[in-house]
């Protein structure tokens, strides 16, 4: 009997405590203390070829840190597909890591939710200055008018990456600079099983951002200057269409893309299944996949006439990530000191480097080893002719509704249905109705 | 209990010699008759924990507008009355309109899916009664496809159905010619078919496990007596299977239909986050709508939604077949 009572006794005391740790976590709405000065959690999100080589890149910049500061960070990185999922929850518990990296478009949609910490002056001032950045990467940090909600850490830029041995073999000789040039030398390049050029057509993001370049050309957006959805402007209809139509009406990208979400595209670039690839800092990429440097060329992303510049003439988004502070983290020191080691000049290079981005710190961009032929092009693009996605709250909803419209559009192209002014204008409107009214 | 009883009280005896006789039986009897709900209790904690709390936070955030502003801290998100319930039922307007459809998407799926799987499992079970060489190999092999674990089995479909290298169209259309072209199954409206398949490919072996066990129950003289009267094996079927099964048919279709209509893991592993229309099942429907578009307020309206139907599926089921048992007493 006793030991059933001490076991009906501990069962009770169990499920208290387990009650009680279950609910004990709850949120946390305070901004960030210093009560854990001795250790961090970062999540990194999956810059290299996979999370082990990212680990492999990051593990001893980290034990540098620890050596500097004595401070120990424990590393995560995050998968794309699960990093925005994963933020929204931790925002939501008021659990999460101190210090995570986020893509530089999601800045504003992040900042709404006030779940990270804000980068006025003052806190700028504790890394070095605002200064130290150039201004194309902070132009994707957050909101007009509020503190950035981040830092930039990493610049990528689109670039046209051409396969030199096909583009001779077709007798192409220069890399196209316009759209026409473009769908011209695709042409030639289709035919015997290889294709023009490759796309990621379930991939909402990617397609977003295409769509987004496009319409810039087009002299549209998809957003008034007041940040309501204007999804359906004749501009927005007809980039859609333009960029849906490589596949359905120039039929210079094989119909099976419109099922890549993985990256398969650059593969078949490496594996010279098609000539062309519009994709942002893939060098590293395309060396992993064993393909040699002296293989392909890197040329600006095309544009529908005359040469790269502003206003209709961008020819590529300001791609990055972007690193956080989390505002419930409780090493908020510890984090800053984080964020200075991880934009200083010396890391940037090293950083950057390995994943063949561009360091948005100018003193480690005026750096040699970002001058090759290949960062030389990302680098002025960035500089002269890409533009920030809209930086406003609902750009996360807007990725996903317009990218999932591109994704049917693509889906209907690739069944051999009709892909018209209409049907674009059609899945559209159905993309701005999915957006929030308040 | 009957022997542990008195000596529980000795215990309290022995523990509090001074108080008075009255209260202190009745405490004995209160720790008696308490002693069972005493141990019920970690169960009903933790089941409270990990069903009702969820439930009723759940109910709670439907009222509320949960958007993105305010996730950070849902108290000072503003109430919504019965907002997020007029926008998900007004299927005039895009948002009720879209969860009308993949209401009909999943109810249609759900009918074939529970339909086939119970035929399929029947039929397996109904040939494998008798003794054969191989029948322990076969049922082992049918039950492989629910013992896998679902990522694995969904994400190796996934490979199988892709166009340009998947097995499926290699067989279809490279070896049997049967298409034109090779053709999409996790695009357009083929994903209908693709998600039928792979739902009754990894729900039938359930089926066939319970009517197997429910089929060891039927006497076999019922049978005997049957071909002694010149029954032929579909009349047998007919007059001694099924209506024997009936009891544990009910109880599959149910819990078939509940695990169907429900199924998150499925769909969403092979379409990932946004399901094309053909193939837009409530539950990856639902979750788009609060995770995707970060309004957790609708989204949670459009779960109760759900749940009270499902609620009233299981409700009307309960009764009309618990009625159909005490006619047949």
């Amino acid at each position: 009997m006793r030991s059933i009572r001490a076991a009906a006794t501990g069962a009770v005391m169990l499920s208290l405590a387990l009650a009680a740790t279950a609910c004990g976590g709850g949120s946390s709405t305070g901004g960030g203390s210093n009560d854990s000065p001795k250790e961090l959690t970062y999540w990194a999100s999956n810059q290299g070829a996979s999370i082990e080589v990212d680990k492999k890149v990051l593990q001893p910049e980290l034990d540098k840190f620890e050596k500097q500061t004595g401070i120990k960070v424990k590393l995560e990185v995050v998968p794309w597909s699960d990093l925005l999922n994963r933020i929204l929850t931790a925002t939501t518990s008021g659990q999460g890591p101190d210090v995570l990296n986020i893509g530089n478009t999601w800045s504003a949609s992040l900042q709404a939710t006030g779940g990270l910490l804000p980068w006025d002056d003052a806190q700028f001032e504790k890394i070095g200055g605002k200064d130290r950045f150039v201004d194309s990467a902070l132009g994707s940090t957050g909101a007009e008018g509020q503190p950035p909600a981040a830092v930039p850490l990493y610049s990528m830029a689109y670039a046209l990456y051409y396969n030199k041995q096909m583009f001779a073999d077709a007798g192409i000789d220069a890399p196209p600079a316009t759209w026409d040039d473009f769908v011209a030398a695709g042409k030639k390049l289709s035919k015997d099983g290889k294709w023009g050029t490759a796309m990621e057509g379930s991939n909402p993001s990617e397609n977003v951002h295409h769509a987004y370049v496009f319409a810039k050309q087009h002299g549209a957006g998809f957003f008034t200057a007041d940040g309501t959805p204007d999804f359906t402007s004749d501009g927005a209809v007809a980039a859609v269409k333009q960029y849906v139509d490589l596949m359905a009406k120039d039929k210079i990208t094989a119909p099976g893309n419109a099922e890549y979400a993985q990256n398969q595209s650059v593969s078949d670039f490496a594996k010279g299944r098609t000539g062309m690839l519009l994709w942002q800092s893939a060098s590293a990429n395309l060396t992993s996949q064993g393909m040699s440097e002296d293989a392909y060329g890197i040329a600006p992303v095309p544009v529908q006439s005359g040469t790269p510049g502003t206003g209709r003439q961008v020819n590529s988004m300001v791609a990055g990530i972007n690193l956080a502070v989390f505002k419930n983290t409780d090493n908020l020191d510890g984090a800053t000191e984080f964020v200075k080691f991880m934009t200083s000049d010396a890391e940037q290079k090293i950083l950057n480097t390995a994943y063949s981005s561009i360091p948005p710190v100018k003193a480690a961009q005026a750096d040699a080893a970002f001058n090759t032929p290949a960062n030389a092009v990302l680098k002025d693009t960035l500089a002269k002719s890409a533009v920030a996605l809209p930086q406003v709250p609902d750009e996360s909803q807007f990725e996903t509704a317009v990218g999932t419209a591109v994704k049917e559009l693509f889906a209907d192209a690739a069944a051999g249905r009709p892909v018209t002014i209409d049907s674009v204008k059609a899945a559209l409107t159905k993309a701005q109705q999915q957006m929030p009214t308040k | 209990m009957t022997a542990t009883a008195p000596a529980a009280e000795a215990t309290v005896r022995k523990s509090s010699p001074g108080t008075a006789r009255g209260p202190r039986r009745r405490t004995g009897r209160l720790r008696r008759v308490g002693l069972p709900y005493l141990l019920l209790l970690p169960a009903l904690l933790l089941e409270l924990l990990v069903h009702l709390v969820p439930m009723v936070i759940g109910i709670v955030m439907s009222f509320k507008e949960l958007t993105q502003f305010y996730i950070r801290d849902w108290s000072t998100a503003p109430w919504a009355g019965l907002d997020n319930y007029t926008v998900s039922v007004d299927f005039d307007a895009p948002v009720g309109k879209a969860l009308l459809h993949s209401f009909l998407v999943t109810v249609a799926f759900t009918v074939l899916s529970v339909g086939l799987c119970w035929l399929i499992g029947t039929a397996a079970a109904v040939f494998m009664q008798d003794t054969f060489r191989g029948r322990g190999l076969l049922r082992a092999l049918f039950l492989v496809p629910y013992a896998l674990p679902v990522y694995a089995a969904v994400i190796t479909w996934v490979f199988m159905f892709q166009h340009d290298n998947g097995l499926v169209n290699h067989v279809l259309h490279d070896q049997l010619g049967l298409t034109d072209k090779p053709s999409f199954w996790l695009i357009g409206d083929n994903s209908f078919v693709a998600l039928l398949t792979v739902s009754v490919w990894k729900g039938w072996p359930f089926a066939f496990l319970i009517v197997m066990a429910g089929l060891q129950n039927i006497p076999r003289e019922l049978y005997e007596a049957a071909a002694l009267d010149g029954a032929g094996m579909v009349q047998q079927l007919r007059r001694i299977t099924l209506p024997s099964l009936r009891p544990v048919n009910q109880v599959l279709v149910l819990v078939l239909f509940l695990w169907t209509f429900n199924d998150f893991n499925t769909p969403y592993v092979l379409f990932g986050k946004s399901a094309p229309e053909a193939a837009d099942l409530i539950s990856v429907h639902i979750y788009q709508a609060s995770f995707v578009t970060w309004n957790f307020g609708t989204g949670s309206a459009m779960s109760v939604l759900l749940l009270l139907f499902l609620l009233v599926v299981t409700g009307v089921h309960l009764a009309l077949t618990s009625r159909g048992r005490r006619t047949a007493q």
